[in-house]
């Protein structure tokens, strides 16, 4: 039996058969011509019925699609067969060039055209050239780029997913997520976890895998098998069985001792809240304010930004909403206050340093968040991102003041931050710790490169070493400042125990992995998991740590987590 | 030849699905249409069915902008048209 081992990123076993995803369409090469056998109006009908048939799919597809999809696939359909794209081609084509080439020409100066444009417009340039793609891959009768459509369900298996990946990706039909590349922190990763998907990324191999091919999909475990054996023919029975139970929290954090680990939601907008509020969420760990910003050419109103956050509050009455000030930059741009020449964005102006660069706009969300707070029964708590100095935490801590906030604090990410975490939390009331850029500044490795997944997880001794001293620079900062965890380590339920271990007070979470943190929780006291969280920072690799740490802990076999 | 002008009264602009909508109601039409902003040349006027091309235009809410089309039933079809522009098509 052939089996592939990658890095587990979300759990759940199942059985069912591979569809690759199609590799990237390759370019016609520069200079391509006409065959001598066609003659230009031959090419230029051919070019126009492969677009039309692009066009037909996309627009058979955007029947099916909901929300954002749907807006995004109708305007993709319109663009395969614009005049504006096709006459460039035609233009080309009568000069002699191949109609493969002539799309391609054409469709990089539109894109171009659109990226000059700027903001919104910039952005629809990606669309163009996926047009493009299709076009060419129709003109050569290979299957179209992207996410296989298919009314049979299967395992998608790919080299890495884009965040645009995901408008297409349906999970009542896609079983499992495979791919090649990508670590714990890429896309595909947070798209598993946020669909609940088993997922399993970095298998080196599993290209080769050939479509419909029957395969067990192990996400805990990070293992991909070829022809499943009857155990785990029955694996994947159970595990159905138990996703059941798993999806259901009660809605308290509670360990077998009875010490509460409040378990919140990381949410992105009203609908999102109200989606963890029914999960039983205990409150909202980690608002993400891009929501509301991203896909702008230019700032909100006060207005809007006021309506949008009060939609989140009034979700959770009663409860903690931690709002994350805007997180713009690195692999999240926005035109009016990044910018994308930097030569090294993840060290560059993003999170609170654009406060540098484009005063004003924090202090008007601040405002934002103080007026939309007002007449919400949420417990409002606001923190910064990518704090680095005690002297950044002051100025945060300063300016919710002014703006009427009485709970002001920062996210640890930058490992300065947790090295100093006692004067820093001098200044403020409490301390969220980001673990994916955690781990991504402390290893200094790239969260999105597949080569360097083995470095990139929260399992690292080092980045619990870092958490261990946030905690410890709380404990000697003398005032009980709670210090929790909003990274997807927290949703991670063997981390979850070893995070608590080492004095974590709160975990916020996706939703979806409530119930499966609450249930590893339940089965663990306090004094174990202080156990478990020294048997992790004294492993000698990340590997051991989880592998020792998991050793300890049956249960999560028995769930299959 | 027959030339109308209408307001944009999409919120966003003319892009994205109003964008959208306009060009696939001109794309449905036997005649040509040409758009242009209002004061600008009319041999600048583009293709008012390419979407790429009502994009690249990029008018703004507010703006005025000018239709122009030849031929049978060219006055009745920029009414239609004129009608779709000053629709806030954003809030259906």
């Amino acid at each position: 039996m052939q089996s592939f081992t990658g890095v587990g990123v979300s759990p759940g076993r199942i059985v069912g058969s591979v569809r690759q995803m199609p590799k990237a369409v390759s370019e016609p090469p520069a200079g391509e011509q006409l065959a001598s056998s066609t003659t230009a109006e031959d090419a230029a009908v051919t070019l126009r019925a492969a677009a039309k048939a692009v066009q037909a799919e996309l627009k058979q597809r955007s029947v099916s699609a909901t929300g954002a999809g749907k807006s995004v696939l109708e305007a993709t359909a319109l663009m395969a067969a614009d005049p504006m794209l096709i006459k460039g081609a035609v233009k080309l084509i009568n000069t002699g060039t191949s109609a493969e080439r002539a799309i391609w020409e054409s469709a990089a100066s539109v894109a171009e055209m659109l990226h000059n444009l700027g903001g919104y417009m910039a952005e629809r340039a990606t669309d163009v050239l996926d047009v493009r793609s299709r076009i060419v891959a129709e003109l050569r009768g290979v299957p179209a780029p992207g996410i296989p459509a298919s009314d049979e369900p299967f395992i998608l298996v790919a080299d890495d997913l884009a965040p645009a990946d995901t408008a297409t990706l349906n999970p009542a039909v896609v079983l499992a997520l495979v791919t090649s590349g990508g670590g714990p922190q890429s896309h595909t990763a947070i798209i598993a976890r946020a669909l609940g998907l088993p997922a399993v990324v970095a298998a080196v191999g599993v290209e080769a895998i050939a479509d419909g091919t029957q395969v067990y999909v192990d996400g805990a475990a990070g293992s991909i098998s070829v022809d499943p054996d009857a155990d785990q023919l029955e694996a994947a029975t159970a595990w159905a069985a138990n996703a059941a139970t798993l999806a259901v929290f009660s809605g308290e954090g509670v360990m077998a001792d009875g010490h509460l680990v409040p378990l919140l939601a990381n949410v992105g907008g009203a609908a999102d809240a109200v989606k963890a509020a029914a999960a039983g969420a205990q409150g909202v760990g980690l608002l993400r304010t891009e929501f509301c910003f991203l896909d702008r050419d230019e700032e909100p109103t006060l207005d809007e930004q006021v309506t949008a956050y009060r939609g989140v509050f009034d979700a959770f009455p009663g409860k903690k909403v931690v709002v994350r000030t805007l997180d713009a930059g690195a692999d999240k741009p926005l035109p009016f206050l990044t910018d994308a020449s930097e030569p090294n964005p993840a060290l560059g102006v993003r999170g609170y340093r654009t406060d540098f660069t484009s005063p004003g706009v924090l202090k008007r969300q601040l405002a934002a968040v103080a007026t939309a707070a007002e007449g919400t029964e949420a417990d409002v708590w606001v923190m910064a991102p990518m704090i680095s100095t005690a002297e950044e935490a002051a100025d945060f801590a300063r300016m919710c003041g002014e703006a009427g906030l009485k709970n002001p604090g920062v996210m640890v990410e930058v490992p300065s931050a947790a090295l100093t975490a006692e004067t820093i939390l001098g200044e403020v009331n409490f301390a969220s710790l980001g673990t994916n850029d955690l781990t991504q500044y402390a290893m200094a490795a790239d969260r999105q490169l597949g080569p360097l997944a083995a470095l990139n997880t929260p399992w690292q001794p080092a980045v619990l070493r870092l958490i261990q001293l946030t905690v410890a620079g709380s404990v000697a900062e003398g005032n009980n400042k709670p210090v929790g965890v909003c990274g997807e380590a927290a949703a991670d339920p063997a981390l979850a125990v070893v995070l608590v271990g080492l004095g974590v007070n709160t975990l916020s979470m996706t939703a979806r992995a409530l119930a499966a943190v609450a249930a590893v929780l339940a089965k663990v006291t306090v004094e174990e998991a202080q156990r478990l969280a020294g048997i992790a920072l004294a492993a000698p690799s990340a590997l051991e740590a989880r592998a020792r740490v998991r050793a300890e802990l049956p249960i999560l076999d028995e769930l299959g987590l | 030849m027959s030339e109308r002008t209408a307001t944009i009264a999409s919120r966003v602009g003319l892009h994205a699905r109003p964008a959208a909508i306009f060009a696939e109601a001109v794309g449905a039409l036997p005649i040509e249409v040409t758009i242009a902003l209002e004061g600008d040349p009319a041999d600048d006027a583009m293709d008012a069915s390419s979407i790429l091309s009502l994009m690249s235009l990029g008018a703004a809410n507010g703006q005025v902008v000018v239709l122009r089309a030849e031929g049978d039933g060219a006055d009745e079809a920029l009414e239609g048209l004129v009608k779709i522009l000053e629709t806030d098509l954003d809030a259906e």
